[in-house]
């Protein structure tokens, strides 16, 4: 199915004839968390208005206010979480005044929320049928039969296959993404007046993203419901949403239709969201730096008296510290709180960047690393005594070559074998066959023994910075572990030394040895394994998903640590990643990986501009970029228990044609631009900026 | 499913006569000797006798050998002859089981019926005064030393107030309803005899009780723990937001969830009431398998001991995979 954008079709906020209530109307809300330390104040004065069949977006960091609004709109707040001022309407009705009763009969019937997280927000001990009906007989609209039916049309119409069978499964039968289908269905149970997704994509595949976006989407054009989606991802809103609210620190700062913000930002910390984020359809500059702001957002329970966004704010003036500026119209149609912008200036374009330094194109012949035939298979605990062993075929036959003080980028849908093979190269996991080049050393069958000195050569990073530290070692410890490990110093002086220049090249203020990790953000904590990583002084870093926990602004900050790092000691990465903008920011060669092959490689800039591979072309064509028109791809990467016969992508390649049940072999189509397809460059997708 | 069920009872099979295998073991380097517990002092003076009596019950014969015995009469169905009383152990445990069986069970039943409200309850309302009185409750019943609270209800309800009968299983007086499984209740009712029922019914309200005390607090902190967690889960969010009552909410979604951990708990404290109801039956003169077991390990019974140790052991086994049975009925996600 290909879907392009309609967005023209929808009626505009702005517009809207003043006889109408809009559905959904939200003036100076205010909520509050009662902790002991205080009141927290979360949403503080928030406003805004959704008419019928609109599409508002809300974007902001985490911590923001995002889903405290959302769950206020709902009524759903838990102790100690009050409501304390303003109003909410809901076609007409006053939401705060509602009974109890009165506000049951509304939430899942004219007001539906989808939330964040599929994989626990179905219950595991129910099954998906009743968990649909549910609401559509309990809400007196459905008879159970007729409910049953409705349920079974929604999940097709969801894009579920085979709904009448799937429907009596359980939860844990289903992806991530089948889940968030279900749960979209049983957003729309009730044909809702208005729907609140809170963040419904995050934690999916790019590929699975775009097609959960395109059902909202179609869904919003076809039933006329007004969607609020809140998101910490800008471009997500944009593939969605016509205007959209940026949240900073409890208020709306800016409001205004999501093509404006995303051309044009008025409000500094929105300007900071929109450049922190490296964009696919924009050309690169030559200097990679992302604009990333310093500092965090003001603690909730000490707000600053005047703009809360000043002491970040690159453009701030005299005025901005002691007033707290109004959110007021700064164009037609458009409100900034911001006294810059109010007063006519406008902000700079990033453009992706532009501070001077190039990077020097690799012009080693003799990669420091190469991979060649590489597998791991991982047997499955034996289910009987008698049955035959399952097998996971993680990794099925990589060959790779990364040269001195290049990157590389991995990509590929979740499951496709990115983090096996990062283990393998870092020889985490011993490979079920292949062999491993490191430095014109084999390590992939070399003995523990053998690996340890190369260890001090070759570190790696993980995506969740928090699991892979000590909490009861100091910062101080933790980096000092390594280096008395290898014997590079001894303890004491010499390590503590060497400890606060890690944390200074990371960033992080040396005095801060002697905390533990939860007393660090995630992006601060990131920074420590990076430091943790460099403290042998590797030249070689595997880096898994290092920033996909992080919110955009921290991404913008790690990643420009790790290009500044790179500079300044000529590494290596190994970079892998899910976010494709990303990856073409950083990284000087990309290869695709799926089902455990490698499906294309090519220098970064060649394979973003003209994929020879149709599934890099639908990758690419799945990152939500407004206005562009996309090929999503149906369905998710098969089970990796049974490999398929020819060509492994060949179930969902939209040009698959007869001689793909035979296997192509992964061939040079042009210098250095490897694929594995009959038909390479034979995929058109979407323009793209080159 | 059935497969798992046949290899699970196979395996339950040889765990149970490894358990024999270590009783044996212990039993036989125990200090104390039975002969002297059986044939009192002054026949135990006589060499003669004692060697003809060991003789007799097969004691003058290796350890292993003599565990091969057992083993080859348990394949037969046969565990021996108890040496206090002389009769085959299988009827001796036949006839003293029911009781037990019967009394564990009302006090399971007690225990589940007070205890999942119970938590259920401190849960909902956590930080009132309900939970502060199921807590109170709870931590009685858990502290409260067995023996003490059987005294102390013997004295209250049937001393005292005199609503309660006294120890026994009937009235002394009172015949037994015709033995069909040896569970008066339920013989009672076959017999429609329903003197009987109420007279059984009411000499078990004190021992099941008591019995059940303990239980009775661990299932309701059990059940409270996990009622908490569960109500934290998202799907509780999700339920609340389609406009589900939130007493729907509560037992059709929180409810099943919570019940899962309370299974595991659950089956262990059926086994335990069945086996350590020794002390309740004590005091309360409950002809039952505890009472059998204190005397038969005061007389150096080995048979007997033998006999108790497979059957204790074959119902935990059981009850395990009952538990493990009901795991696949409560959570989707075990079933295969
Ligand atoms: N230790 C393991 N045992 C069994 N299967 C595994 C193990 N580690 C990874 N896998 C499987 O290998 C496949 C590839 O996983 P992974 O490399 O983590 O993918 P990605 O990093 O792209 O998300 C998945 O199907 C995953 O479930
Ligand atoms: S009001 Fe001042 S500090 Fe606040 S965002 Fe505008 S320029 Fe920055
Ligand atoms: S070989 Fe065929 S099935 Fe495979 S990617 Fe190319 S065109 Fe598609
Ligand atoms: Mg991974």
């Amino acid at each position: 199915m290909t879907a392009s954008d309609r967005l023209e079709a929808q009626p505009q906020g702005v517009n809207r004839p003043p006889s109408i209530p809009p559905t959904l109307e939200v003036r100076d809300l205010r909520t509050v968390f009662l902790t002991d330390a205080g009141p927290v104040r979360a949403v503080d004065g928030v406003s805004f208005s959704v008419g019928a069949g609109e599409t508002l977006g809300i974007v902001g960091e985490s911590g923001s206010g995002k889903s405290v609004t959302a769950l206020s709109l709902m009524r759903l707040l838990e102790e100690p979480a009050r409501i304390v001022g303003g109003s909410m309407t809901f076609q007409g009705r006053d939401l705060l005044a509602m009974r109890p009763e009165e506000l049951r009969a509304l939430r899942g019937d004219r007001m539906a929320m989808v939330f964040q997280d599929p994989m626990t927000g179905l219950n595991p001990v129910i099954r998906i049928l009743r968990q649909l009906t549910e609401p559509m007989v309990a809400h007196g609209r459905f008879t159970p039969p007729e409910a049953k039916q409705r349920a079974v049309g929604l999940l097709g119409r969801m894009g579920i296959t085979a709904p009448e069978k799937t429907v009596s499964r359980f939860p844990h039968e289903f992806s991530g993404g089948m889940r968030q289908r279900v749960m979209l269905a049983m957003g729309f149970a009730n044909d809702p007046a208005l729907l609140i997704a809170d963040e419904p994509t995050t934690a999916l595949d790019v590929t699975i993203q775009a097609q959960i976006l395109d059902l909202l989407r179609q869904l919003n054009a076809e039933f006329g419901t007004a969607i609020v989606l809140i998101s910490h991802d800008l471009g997500v809103i944009g593939a969605v949403c016509r205007r959209v609210a940026v949240m900073y620190a409890g208020e709306v700062v800016e409001e205004a239709a999501t093509a404006e913000v995303l051309a044009d930002p008025r409000h500094p910390y929105a300007w900071a969201l929109v450049n922190a984020v490296p964009r696919i359809d924009q050309p690169l500059g030559e200097d990679r730096r992302l604009v990333s702001i310093e500092g965090a957002p003001p603690d909730a329970l000490a707000l600053p008296a005047g703009c809360r966004f000043a002491p970040r704010c690159p453009f701030k003036i005299a005025r901005c510290e002691t007033e707290h500026p109004p959110l007021a119209e700064v164009a037609p149609g458009r409100l900034a709180r911001c006294w810059v912008t109010q007063a006519g200036q406008v902000l700079p374009r990033a453009g992706g960047a532009g501070f001077g330094g190039t990077r020097a194109a690799s012009t080693a012949t003799e990669p420091l690393l190469a991979v060649r035939g590489l597998v791991k298979h991982f047997p499955l605990p034996r289910e009987s005594l008698f049955g035959a062993r399952r097998v996971v075929h993680a990794v099925n036959g990589i060959d790779l070559d990364v040269a001195r003080g290049e990157t590389l980028g991995i990509v590929g849908e979740s499951g496709c074998g990115k983090s096996t093979l990062a283990r393998l190269i870092t020889r985490i996991h011993a490979p079920t066959a292949g062999s491993i080049t490191f430095a014109g050393q084999e390590i992939a069958t070399a003995s523990p023994a053998a690996i340890r000195p190369l260890r001090r050569r070759m570190q790696m990073v993980f995506q969740d910075p928090y699991a892979s530290l000590n909490p009861r070692m100091t910062i101080g410890d933790i980096l000092a572990e390594p280096l008395v490990a290898h014997g590079v110093v001894g303890r004491g002086a010499a390590a503590r030394e060497r400890v606060r220049d890690l944390l200074s090249t990371v960033g992080l203020n040396p005095a801060w040895e002697a905390r533990y990790p939860h007393e660090f953000s995630g992006g601060q904590r990131q920074r420590i394994s990076i430091a943790r990583a460099l403290a042998l002084e590797p030249e070689f870093i595997v880096a898994d998903e290092p920033i996909s926990a992080l919110d955009v602004n921290i991404q913008a900050q790690i990643l420009n640590l790790m290009l500044d790092l790179q500079q300044r000691m000529g590494l290596t990465y190994l970079f892998i990643a899910h976010d494709l903008a990303v990856v073409r920011h950083l990284c000087d060669r990309v290869a695709v990986l799926y089902l455990g092959q490698v499906m294309e490689s090519a220098p970064a800039g060649a394979l973003f501009a003209r994929p020879l591979h149709p599934y890099t072309g639908v990758l690419i064509s799945a990152v939500p970029v407004p206005g562009r028109t996309r090929v999503v791809l149906q369905g998710e990467p098969p089970s990796t228990l049974v490999l398929p016969t020819g060509c492994v992508f060949r179930a969902r390649c939209p040009i698959a044609r007869p001689v793909c049940a035979t296997a192509p072999p992964l061939a040079e189509h042009a210098p250095g631009r490897w694929a594995a397809c009959h038909f390479p460059g034979e995929f058109a997708h979407g323009e793209m900026g080159a | 499913m059935l497969r798992t069920l046949v290899t699970r009872l196979a395996g339950a099979a040889i765990m149970a006569v490894l358990a024999t295998l270590v009783i044996f073991l212990i039993a036989n380097t125990v200090p104390g000797d039975p002969v002297l517990a059986q044939l009192g002092d002054i026949a135990a003076s006589n060499p003669a006798t004692v060697l003809e009596w060991r003789a007799k019950w097969g004691l003058d014969l290796p350890l292993w050998e003599r565990y091969g015995i057992f083993l080859q009469g348990l394949a037969q169905g046969d565990l021996g002859t108890s040496i206090a009383s002389q009769r085959p152990v299988l009827d001796d445990i036949a006839q003293y089981a029911p009781a037990t069986v019967e009394l564990a069970s009302i006090a399971f039943a007690l225990a589940l019926g007070t205890g999942i409200p119970l938590g259920i309850a401190a849960a909902v309302w956590r930080d009132t005064w309900v939970d502060a009185a199921a807590r109170v409750i709870s931590l009685i019943g858990v502290s409260s030393p067995t023996f003490w609270l059987a005294f102390v209800m013997l004295a209250v309800f049937y001393g005292g107030l005199q609503i309660a009968p006294g120890p026994g299983r009937l009235d002394p007086i009172a015949f037994p309803p015709e033995e069909v499984t040896g569970l008066f209740l339920v013989d009672s009712l076959l017999a429609g005899d329903w003197e009987a029922f109420h007279d059984a019914a009411a000499h078990l309200v004190l021992p099941s009780i008591v019995l059940a005390a303990a239980t009775i607090g661990l299932i309701t902190r059990t059940t409270r723990a996990a009622m908490l967690e569960a109500m934290g889960q998202d799907y509780v969010r999700v339920s609340r937001a389609k406009g589900m009552r939130e007493s729907y909410t509560i037992l059709r979604h929180v409810l099943p969830n919570a019940l899962i951990p309370v299974v595991t708990l659950g089956g262990l404290a059926y086994a335990n009431l069945l086996a350590g109801a020794v002390m309740t039956e004590t005091v309360f003169s409950w002809p039952g398998l505890g009472r059998y077991t204190f005397r038969s390990a005061a007389a150096l019974d080995f048979p007997a001991i033998m006999g108790i140790t497979l059957v204790v052991s074959v119902t935990y086994l059981l009850v395990n995979l009952a538990v493990d049975l009901s795991y696949a009925l409560l959570d989707p996600r075990v079933r295969r």
